[in-house]
């Protein structure tokens, strides 16, 4: 079957994130000066206006600080999805990202909930990183 | 720090719309040159007059072809609705400063037959299935409603009362009466936002006519006084939905413009707010405060914001939930028609003398209009 919802528009300031997601690990960079993390990916740390980060592997670990069901169809590769959720988990290091949940099973989605991150294959060349509750 | 001279030091002295619907047959700068032809009518002037342009949402070389306005001074801004008020701060500036003396502001907004989606646009979340400015807004609203325990019902609240002002306003797109319930019983768009929290895109035309005090005597209207305005930008969250619903940029914008317009908040008789989405209007009120913060649920349920009813009358025309979206640029033209006096009986806000405009954007901004300055 083809995947065909949105798949990341990769570039040179997003690519390694992608690319470690791969790999299994979940990237975003660091400001090497104020150690404060940033994401989405970009040329420079908003502290120090300047290069000097580093790309630093998350512990995937955090929780639901908010969440939206969507009902509209907006892509067509959901389109057979719809109602479904996103998710915004907020990570230990401080960074939040927008994501999906996975292996909710019977639970119901709160706010406050535990996740930790799961690599989802979803095509030969992207994973995607996502989320279940946490065991 | 400098002192804030700019009070009182512009007028808005002509507005003009269009209607607001699906209009086909014309396109953006068509609506914007017949919303400013009618501005400047309603100001009793001539295009000769005009010496300085601001457009919004407007391509500003060819506006300026089809308008024939060739003047010393034109500015351009984007498309996002925060312009609105970015637009009338610049023009009371540059009109405080001399650069221009009477300007016009262009307002043309073609999103409804260009069939506007506001969503399903690449963008860095794309892949998990996010997008559209409603969904961002409603993953605040989220926040809020599990930091605050407010309710989709508080929205309702709002809902109803703009489209009670709604059916008061000929111009409106959506005059039929609505219920707390036929909010919550209509469809989610993106839960927790339901269809009757969003706002209404279509086409039409906004156009402001601002000039000096000293010019504004000689018109055919009487002047409302831009009194005082402040203004700041949060874009640190710009790639997600904002953790702080611009709370503290809203502070401080609430710190300066009751000062720079020399009135307190009792002096307002009524507001106008951005509601893009309807919990914009919960955030503005908190983050200028009306209420406390986590409060704002609580503070606009029966009638407070509702014409007759509450201490703050908001949004009179029905605002971008049920009189159209015209991004911010129509609810000035609402104030400016309420402090002259000439709206019809039954909408009009009683003694009106300052209005408030409030903005929950990235831009947090609110401008001060009056009519006794």
């Amino acid at each position: 079957m083809t995947y065909n919802k949105p798949l990341p528009e990769a570039d040179k300031w997003s690519g390694p994130f992608f690319e470690g997601a791969r790999e299994g690990r979940l990237l975003a960079q660091q400001c090497n000066i104020s150690k404060r993390f940033f994401f989405p990916p970009s040329p420079v740390s908003p502290v120090t206006r300047d290069g000097n980060w580093s790309w630093v592997e998350l512990s995937g670990k955090g929780t639901i600080s908010s969440f939206v069901v969507m009902h509209q169809k907006y892509f067509a590769g959901f389109g057979d999805d719809v109602p479904y959720p996103v998710i915004e988990v907020e990570l230990e290091e401080g960074v939040r990202l927008l994501s999906s949940i996975v292996e909710l099973g019977e639970r119901e989605l709160v706010v406050g909930m535990p996740v930790e991150v799961v690599f989802d294959k979803v095509t030969e060349e992207v994973t995607l990183p996502k989320f279940r509750p946490a065991a | 720090m400098l002192d804030w001279n700019y009070r009182d030091k512009a007028c808005i002295v002509g507005v003009g719309s269009t209607d607001y619907g699906v209009f086909p047959e014309t396109d953006a700068v068509g609506l914007g040159v017949s919303a400013l032809k009618a501005a400047v009518d309603d100001a009793g002037i001539s295009f000769d007059d005009i010496d300085g342009v601001i457009l919004n949402r407007l391509p500003y070389d060819r506006f300026a072809e089809v308008s024939n306005l060739n003047t010393p001074y034109l500015q351009s801004t984007p498309a996002h609705g925060r312009f609105s008020a970015i637009a009338l701060m610049m023009a009371a500036e540059a009109i405080a400063s001399g650069a221009a003396t009477t300007i016009a502001l262009v307002y043309g907004n073609d999103g409804r037959s260009a069939a506007m989606k506001y969503g399903g646009d690449p963008n860095f979340w794309a892949p998990w299935g996010f997008t559209s400015p409603g969904a961002s807004h409603a993953m605040m609203f989220r926040r809020h409603m599990a930091q605050f325990g407010t309710m989709s019902e508080d929205l309702a609240h709002i809902a109803v009362a703009f489209r009670d002002h709604a059916t008061k306003n000929p111009a409106a797109v959506m005059k039929k009466p609505i219920t707390l319930e036929d909010h919550q019983n209509s469809r989610f768009i993106c839960d927790p936002l339901h269809l009757l929290d969003y706002c209404l895109i279509n086409d039409g035309g906004v156009a402001w006519i601002m000039t000096t005090p000293e010019r504004a005597k000689d018109m055919k209207k009487k002047p409302v006084y831009v009194s005082g305005f402040a203004r700041q930008d949060d874009f640190s969250q710009n790639s997600l939905p904002p953790n702080d619903y611009w709370y503290p940029a809203l502070k401080k914008v609430e710190s300066q413009v009751y000062d720079r317009a020399g009135i307190s908040r009792n002096d307002i008789d009524g507001l106008m707010i951005y509601d893009n989405f309807s919990p914009t209007v919960l955030f503005a009120l908190e983050g200028m405060g009306f209420c406390k913060q986590g409060e704002g649920g609580q503070f606009v349920r029966d009638g407070m914001l509702q014409l007759g009813k509450g201490r703050w009358p908001t949004n009179t025309s029905g605002g971008h939930l049920s009189e159209s979206y015209m991004q911010g640029w129509a609810l000035i033209v609402e104030g400016v028609r309420q402090l002259r006096g000439e709206v019809s009986a039954e909408r009009q806000i009683k003694d009106v003398k300052a209005l408030q405009f409030i903005l929950a954007t990235a831009v947090a901004g609110s401008i001060i209009i009056r009519n006794d300055a």
